[in-house]
């Protein structure tokens, strides 16, 4: 994994030779695949993908406009990098990883090109304390020091490309990224910043079976449909239907330390969206803003398509590397189809024999290279890391059988199926609980026990059934009205009503509903429970429907959404809707 | 400027040069008939032994005798002042029989997207006076809301109203149209024009005509010259843009001409893969930079081909815009204006302004508990044609009838009926005021006791 050193000048030159968007021919040079290149007399950046005969095909990362035939190409002799190190958080970055700050100051509001710009700050000084001494051991991947980043502690670590040693001297102090902090006795030298190549996933000591949800204070995700840490969970949606604001709810409450969020050809304004909303939110369990653990990658459907590309890569190395400190790492990619479209695009330009829909033939293998890079793992330092993969998929016309979606559903374990139908009624988050689903259930049906309680994978079965059952029921009342129904299935309609107004809709830009944690989620669900058992106890006792469904205390009960503190508002709805049904079957 | 004549190929609005200079990709490239005239071109496609050219305009009378010019330069477009109250036509030449633009500045018309660092964040709440807009898909300064439309439909009024009656309470900043019209008809152009003209709005308006009859080929740069117009005026001058493109669906046509003569592998339905980025291209450049006085707020408006939203086209757009509107065949049947169906029609940026500070605190939950109740009410209309009315119970019929009385009073009003956001909103309570309290489960007990017309009153009477 060694860097290759710069060429020798004689055939790291050559001249261009025909340009066509973004995918201009080289000759004269001697390159390899994916090797960094700088095309044109303005040296904008590229990347070679492709090599027939004489022909080196680069695909480039800027506007190509006005470049002509006869100008130069160098090449860097250098994969495609990131720069890793103290520096990535609250950070946004282009697709590939220039900060979007640092270029308004250097280009202003537009994104002009021919500007390069480092990921990390290298004047920055960082305070770095050591935490391994002289004379210690350490292999690929040990942690020797720390760094105070932003409320998150950023853990130095010896690079899984360098060979480890015994550490001759190390220091702690101020000191840039570049700096020299530790050297071993096999003439290492260490800085606090490490590149590592984006397309090849950092290595890990094994991979681990998920066994912890991650949380994300959205009932229909963790109630119904839970992924876990290190999982990787697909959400598939026509145009409008909840895709960004899903993400976007998980970027925010998710329970995981660091969140990489990827806009990935999609809207510029999304994006400032975050950007300026994420610095004002609080992290739920630290009270930190949530600036601080997140880092943004934005190629928005404007910039360069062939960036575009990249921006995946570019984020799930970040999210690689902090996975290797140890942490719990979340990434949002938004959107996958996009990213899939530049695939195409690209590939169209090189001729290539087109597979379904026009997609690159590679199209699969390449999205499950993708998630693959996800996973709960014991990382190279011998601790525990993980990084949990959501990408959004948008389908034409919102049709499922298209390629990028069911390539990603061969893949991912959790499936969040979006609906544009409930989009339109304003059910939201509009995830249809027919066709979602979690194949993690059994690996976390403890953790519920534990965590939350016993009874809990017991009343989510019975919700499950409950919504089911109404789907079957609805196909009967098409045909004949609801009140053609027996009683006890007015009934089963009615519970599920509540399931699904009270349990599963969740306004995202309600100030309480936004997030709801496991306990509240429980009680919430315990509290339909019981309305069902009474209602059903009551029938057989003779009530009627119309007087079980007009019992007053449960319309209380969506209210408790909108209530931080609901407890004591809750415990009263549930005594009284015992006190009411206990009327209703003494007077029948 | 060296003239070349060693056209090899014409195929469609494709030239193929041979043996030039070295040529620049997207470079502009003028073509000059034996009669003089000269046509213009951009190079897609530049290597050292052919370039091929996509001409602007029709081919016809271009020939192997025809000079070839290469400018070295892509192209730009002069933009001035001056422009505001001037025709010109989908080229960007003056149509009016006024002068010539005198040029402040000549800028790219491919347009650099704006790095979303510099983006300042839309949420000036643009009051139309269209309960449908304002009340539940609310607009916001920077957005790009299109509408979705069939043909036949009254779409070309409603963008006028829109324009007519578009302001934000409370602000007296300057504001400029600008219209641009892609193989729309004559008379639909003339119908803009009027209104423009009697409204006195053609003063602050820059309009572009490409029309049916005008080169189809034109149109792929006709949006660009008028968003590069508009930049000019809301990110130089400090106005608030609002942009019209109609017929988006034309522009699509042309893009997928020119894909086939490329020979390019097709996507969906015949059209260029890159459909969406180059979409994308257009629509992203609406918006608000940090720092800069002005904004662009844009309406593009298309017809979908046979009433399909999930065509291409409004697929495509629907996935790059934020939003969108739907004109609804069947309201329009009904003789309801403006015939907007709320249910798939969206606002995504509504969020930011609405609400305490911008327009009124109940906004967002008054509009989410409609559409809930006119969604429900409208899937049983489908329910009683099978079963009929006496088969519902007294929930449904309830909701049946408010799906109806939201069609008739929240939906429909006067072409020149322009009502305040507080109209829109009280309106909304008193159609919800037909529901009982309970079945407003999407309302806090707070707002519903400080805005339902019962507490209102009965509050009224005690105190
Ligand atoms: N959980 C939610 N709570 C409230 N509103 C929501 C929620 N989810 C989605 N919405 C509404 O739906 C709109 C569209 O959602 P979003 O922008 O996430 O769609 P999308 O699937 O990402 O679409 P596109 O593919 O076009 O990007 C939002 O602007 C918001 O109004
Ligand atoms: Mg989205």
């Amino acid at each position: 994994m060694e860097v290759k050193t710069e060429k020798a000048k004689s055939d790291a030159t050559g001249v261009l030779k025909r340009i066509a968007g973004p995918v201009v021919t080289a000759v004269g040079i001697n390159a390899h695949m994916y090797d960094v290149v700088k095309v044109g007399k303005e040296e904008l950046m590229g990347e070679v993908i492709k090599i027939q005969g004489e022909n080196i095909i680069i695909q480039v990362y800027e506007d190509t406009a006005g470049i002509r035939p006869g100008e130069p190409v160098i090449n860097t002799g250098l994969s495609l990098a990131v720069e890793l190190g103290p520096g990535l958080l609250t950070s946004i970055y282009d697709g590939i990883q220039r900060p979007l700050a640092v270029l308004v100051q250097k280009m202003g509001d537009f994104i002009e090109r021919g500007v390069s710009a480092p990921g990390l700050d290298h004047a920055k000084k960082w305070e770095f304390k050591p935490l391994v001494k002289e004379g210690a051991r350490v292999s690929p991947g040990s942690i020797i020091g720390e760094v105070q980043e932003t409320n998150i502690v950023h853990r130095i670590m010896v690079p899984p490309n360098v060979k480890g040693g015994t550490v001759k001297s190390i220091k702690g102090g101020s000191f840039t990224v570049d700096e020299i902090i530790c050297t071993l006795d096999n003439g290492a030298e260490l800085a606090m910043m490490q590149k590592w190549p984006v397309r090849v996933p950092r290595p890990v000591n094994e991979k681990m079976n998920p066994t912890v949800p991650l949380i994300t204070g959205q009932r229909i995700l963790d109630g119904l449909f839970p992924i876990a840490k290190g999982g990787t969970a697909a959400i598939p949606g026509p145009f409008g239907s909840g895709k960004t604001v899903t993400q976007q709810q998980l970027a925010k409450w998710s329970d995981a330390e660091i969140v990489v969020y990827i806009g990935c050809g999609e809207r510029g304004n999304e994006m400032t969206e975050v950007l300026t909303e994420f610095p004002e939110l609080e992290d739920p369990k630290t009270g930190k803003p949530l600036m601080e653990r997140t880092v943004l990658i934005a190629n928005t459907s404007n910039m360069p398509v062939a960036a575009r590309e990249a921006s995946v890569y570019t984020g799930i190395t970040i999210a690689e590397y902090f996975r290797d400190m140890g942490y719990d790492v979340s990434l949002m990619a938004d959107s996958t189809s996009r990213w899939a479209e530049a695939m195409r695009e690209i590939s169209s330009r090189l001729e290539e024999m087109p597979g379904e829909e026009g997609y690159p033939a590679y199209l699969a293998a390449r999205l499950s290279e993708f998630y693959e890079r996800a996973g709960r793992v014991k990382t190279l330092s011998g601790g525990m890391g993980s990084v949990s993969v959501i990408g959004a998929v948008s389908p034409p016309g919102g049709d499922f059988s298209e390629p990028v979606t069911q390539n990603t559903l061969r893949i991912v374990k959790v499936f969040w199926a979006l609906d544009a139908k409930l989009s339109q009624r304003r059910h939201f988050p509009a995830i249809n609980w027919l066709n979602s689903y979690s194949l993690y259930l059994d690996s976390l049906h403890d953790w519920y026990d534990k965590e939350v309680s016993p009874e809990w994978n017991v009343i989510r079965s019975w919700a499950m059934e409950i919504l089911q059952k109404e789907a079957e029921l609805q196909e009967i009342v098409q045909l004949v009205g609801s009140d053609a129904l027996p009683e006890a299935e007015q009934i089963t309609i009615e519970v599920a009503r509540m399931i699904r107004e009270i349990f599963l809709q969740q306004n995202a830009y309600d100030a309480v509903d936004t997030f709801c944690d496991m306990k509240k989620q429980y009680d919430m669900m315990k509290a339909i429970r019981q309305y069902s058992d009474l209602a059903y106890a009551a029938q057989s006792a003779g009530v009627t429907p119309q007087q079980i469904v007009s019992v007053k205390s449960k319309n209380e009960l969506p209210q408790i959404k909108f209530i931080k503190d609901y407890k004591p508002a809750l415990d009263k709805i549930q005594a009284e809707l015992d006190e009411e049904f206990n009327a209703l079957r003494s007077a029948a | 400027m060296k003239e070349y004549r060693t056209i090899s190929q014409i195929a469609g609005p494709l030239v193929f040069v041979e043996k030039t200079e070295p040529v620049g990709y997207n470079e502009l490239v003028n073509i000059v008939l034996f009669d003089g005239t000269i046509k213009r071109g951009q190079v897609l496609d530049t290597s050292d032994e052919l370039v091929v050219v996509q001409v602007f305009e029709t081919t016809a009378g271009i020939g192997k005798d025809s000079g070839i010019r290469f400018t070295g330069e892509t192209i730009k477009m002069p933009v001035g002042r001056d422009m505001l109250g001037r025709i010109l036509s989908g080229g960007g030449k003056p149509i009016d029989g006024g002068p010539e633009i005198v040029p402040e500045k000549r800028l790219d018309i491919t347009g650099a997207a704006i790095n979303p660092y510099a983006r300042g964040s839309p949420n000036d709440f643009i009051q139309t006076g269209i309960s449908t807009i304002d009340g539940t898909n609310t607009l916001v300064r920077g957005q790009k809301l299109p509408i979705f439309s069939g043909a036949g439909l009254p779409h070309n009024q409603i963008a006028l109203q829109i324009a007519r009656q578009s302001k934000v309470p409370g602000s007296k900043e300057a504001f400029a149209v600008v219209f641009a019209a892609m193989g729309i008809t004559k008379e639909e152009a003339n119908y803009f024009m009027q209104d423009f003209e009697r409204t006195g709005a053609l003063e602050r308006a820059v309009v572009f005509l490409n029309l049916a009859d005008d080169p189809a080929v034109e149109r792929i740069i006709t949006p660009r010259l008028a968003l590069t117009t508009a930049e000019y005026l809301a990110f130089d001058l400090g106005m608030h843009v609002l942009v019209i493109l109609t017929d988006m669906t034309n522009y699509c046509e042309a893009l997928r001409q020119i894909g086939a003569a490329r020979e390019e592998v097709p996507g969906r339905r015949g059209y260029p893969g890159y459909m969406y980025t180059d979409l994308a291209g257009i629509y992203e450049r609406a918006g608000i930079v940090k720092g800069k006085k002005g904004s662009i707020t844009q309406f593009p408006i298309l017809t979908m081909p046979g009433d399909d939203i999930t065509h291409p086209i409004p697929d495509l757009t629907g996935y790059i815009t934020e939003g969108q509107i739907v004109v609804s065949r069947e309201l329009h049947r009904k003789g309801i204006y403006p015939p907007i169906n709320v249910l798939p029609s969206l606002s995504r940026l509504m969020n930011l302004g609405i609400g305490k500070g911008h327009t009124r605190e109940d906004h967002k939950k008054v509009s989410d508990q409609m559409y809930a109740g006119y969604a429900e009410g409208n899937d049983l209309r489908g329910l009683v044609a099978i079963v009929g009315k006496d088969a519902l119970s007294e929930r449904d019929r309830m909701f049946l009838e408010f799906a109806d009385i939201f069609e008739n009073r929240f939906v429909r009003q006067g072409y020149a009926e322009d009502r305040t956001i507080e109209d829109t909103l009280n309106l909304g309570w008193d159609l919800l005021s037909t529901l009982p309290v309970e079945q407003l489960v999407r309302i806090d007990r707070d707002l519903i006791n400080k805005y339902h017309p019962k507490f209102r009153q009965a509050g009224k009477a005690e105190g």
